[in-house]
């Protein structure tokens, strides 16, 4: 099931919380909600859950509107709110099965339905304990398995591994990876590796516009049209010269001195920059002894989108 | 209607969970047993076999029991986020609101249930104007009704429990002190008036045995205002600017 986001907007007095995004999530796909703090992902993620309302916009998710449908809409969609926020005053097990019967499960399926889920998300020895008594992780997996205990078509799961060892931060994300073979799941986060290890498709949102759309790979294709190389001589007795001579070179933008023998050159038309480079070392009699691309990290990304 | 069910057992088993339910009926049974049975106005000192002693205390005791049990309702919520988890499953704001409100009502009725054996001893004392005890436990039933509304939209404004139980108790006095207060210092009309708006004035009457459907629509009235209003202030999270 596919969801549509046209326009949105959500204002808090005169703050917009989000301010006229537009994108859309396939079926199957699992995007990831890339964001600074405040930046309105979670927000967002209240709007499709229909738990508040836009100030303008429109969603869809398959053919219902979040205006005309929200019950329907709920009935398909696992939620799993930022924080985490559970009844802690019940057991794994009494939980579940409010979140069963609340989520409109027929009665015979219910016990099915939470063994399931308590296999899925690894809790047999703790179902019987109140949930208070569990720890982060343990609660983050009871969260997660009230978001899926009605097997919804979509799952929002808002920061999921926030708090998280990273043992069980591995173990989550593996979990998520399995579930988004078969639903459409939207997570957002602002750990960039997260992103990278699950999603298939990354959106980063900045003070409430979206700022990239694409997936990890192309997110750093189009940021590589300035490219990074790192330098390497052997025996450099004057780097001032050097540093001289390496920005005389047409292409090069900008030269670091990293130590006294390496250098970090920002340019472009690397392929040019590269033979100038070895034609400037043979001319000196420098011995180059590295000369490799840096690769563009998402975080090199997201703090330039969102800086 | 599922859904409301649904809520309501969960919020009941959720009392008897936790101590509050214990605690809560110890407090009113042993209140109201000892003021009915042994000290003040009790029937031994009147010498009649009536209840009307415990409608009596009754009155003062809901006063305060039933606070303590909406304070936690949408403020607990609220501070917790579970408003959220809830309201993104397929539940309606009115089915939420009515959930907890039914389980309110009930642990009420359990409460109020518990008095039968004072009712069943009262009756064998002597002849029981058993037609003015089911009104009285309808009057009380009725009042309980108002007050969790009161309760519950005290507990929608804010997401502190002690904040919402202490708003619970100050509308609550006006409902049940200030204006009998000032309607006996107020001559005409106003002073009628004022007598109207008093749960007092409504509470004495149907606990007496007079079932006057004024009287029910009244507390009817200000149960489904008190709703009403949470209902406007759960739904502001959806408010367009």
């Amino acid at each position: 099931m596919n969801i549509l986001v046209k326009n949105l907007t959500k204002k808090y007095g005169e703050q917009k919380a989000i301010d006229d995004i537009s994108f859309e999530v396939r079926t199957g796909e699992i995007l990831g909600f890339l964001g600074p703090n405040g930046a309105g992902k979670t927000t967002t993620m209240k709007i499709l859950t229909c738990y508040e309302s836009p100030s303008a916009g429109e969603v869809t998710i398959g053919n219902l509107s979040i205006f005309e449908n929200a019950e329907e809409i709920k009935k398909i969609i696992g939620y799993l709110p930022e924080n985490n926020p559970l009844y802690n005053d019940m057991s794994v097990m009494d939980y579940l099965k409010f979140a069963a019967e609340i989520s409109g499960i027929e009665k015979q399926k219910i016990n099915d339905r939470i063994a399931e889920m308590i296999l899925l998300t690894d809790l047999n020895a703790e179902k019987h304990k109140t949930i208070f008594e569990l720890s982060k992780g343990y609660k983050q997996r009871v969260g997660l398995a009230q978001a899926l205990i009605h097997d919804p078509k979509i799952l929002i799961l808002d920061e999921p591994t926030s708090g998280l060892d990273p043992n069980q931060i591995v173990e989550i994300r593996k979990l998520i990876k399995e579930i988004g073979r078969e639903k459409t799941v939207i997570l957002s986060t602002h750990i960039l590796s997260e992103v990278e290890a699950t999603c298939d498709r990354i959106i980063i949102i900045n003070k409430g516009k979206i700022v990239a759309d694409g997936t990890a790979d192309s997110l750093k294709k189009k940021s590589q049209s300035e490219e990074t190389l790192k330098m390497q001589l052997l025996d450099v007795i004057d780097s001032n010269l050097v540093y001289e001579e390496l920005n005389s070179i047409p292409f090069i933008n900008s030269v670091d001195l990293e130590n006294h023998n390496n250098f970090i050159v920002g340019c472009t038309n690397g392929l040019q920059v590269r033979r100038e480079i070895f034609q400037l070392c043979v001319k000196n009699n420098w011995v180059l002894s590295e000369l490799t691309s840096i690769e563009t990290k998402l975080e090199d990304i997201f703090r330039d989108l969102t800086l | 209607m599922r859904q409301i069910k649904i809520i309501s057992k969960r919020e009941f088993h959720i009392f008897f969970n936790s101590l509050v339910a214990y605690i809560l009926l110890s407090l009113f049974l042993g209140l109201s047993g000892f003021f009915t049975w042994l000290y003040g106005s009790d029937v031994f000192f009147t010498g009649q076999a009536t209840m009307q002693p415990f409608f009596s205390i009754a009155y003062w005791t809901l006063f305060f029991f039933i606070p303590a049990i909406t304070m936690k309702m949408f403020a607990e919520e609220k501070k917790t986020g579970t408003i959220e988890l809830i309201l993104t499953k397929p539940v309606s704001d009115w089915q939420f609101i009515l959930g907890k409100f039914f389980a309110c009502l009930l642990l009420i009725a359990v409460a109020l249930a518990l008095t039968l054996p004072y009712y069943i001893s009262i009756s064998l004392l002597g002849n029981v104007d058993h037609g003015a005890v089911i009104s009285g436990y309808l009057g009380s039933l009725l009042m309980s009704m108002a007050l969790i509304g009161i309760g519950l939209f005290a507990s929608s404004v804010t997401n502190n429990q002690i904040v919402s139980f202490l708003i619970s108790l100050f509308i609550g006095i006006f409902f049940l002190i200030i204006f009998q207060l000032l309607s006996e210092n107020s001559l005409g009309i106003i002073g009628y008036y004022l007598s109207r708006f008093s749960i007092g004035t409504h509470y004495e009457s149907i606990s007496r045995g007079v079932i006057d459907s004024r009287d029910v629509i009244y507390f009817l009235l200000i149960a489904f205002a008190g709703l009403y209003l949470s209902y406007i202030n759960l739904s502001k999270r959806n408010r367009v600017y």
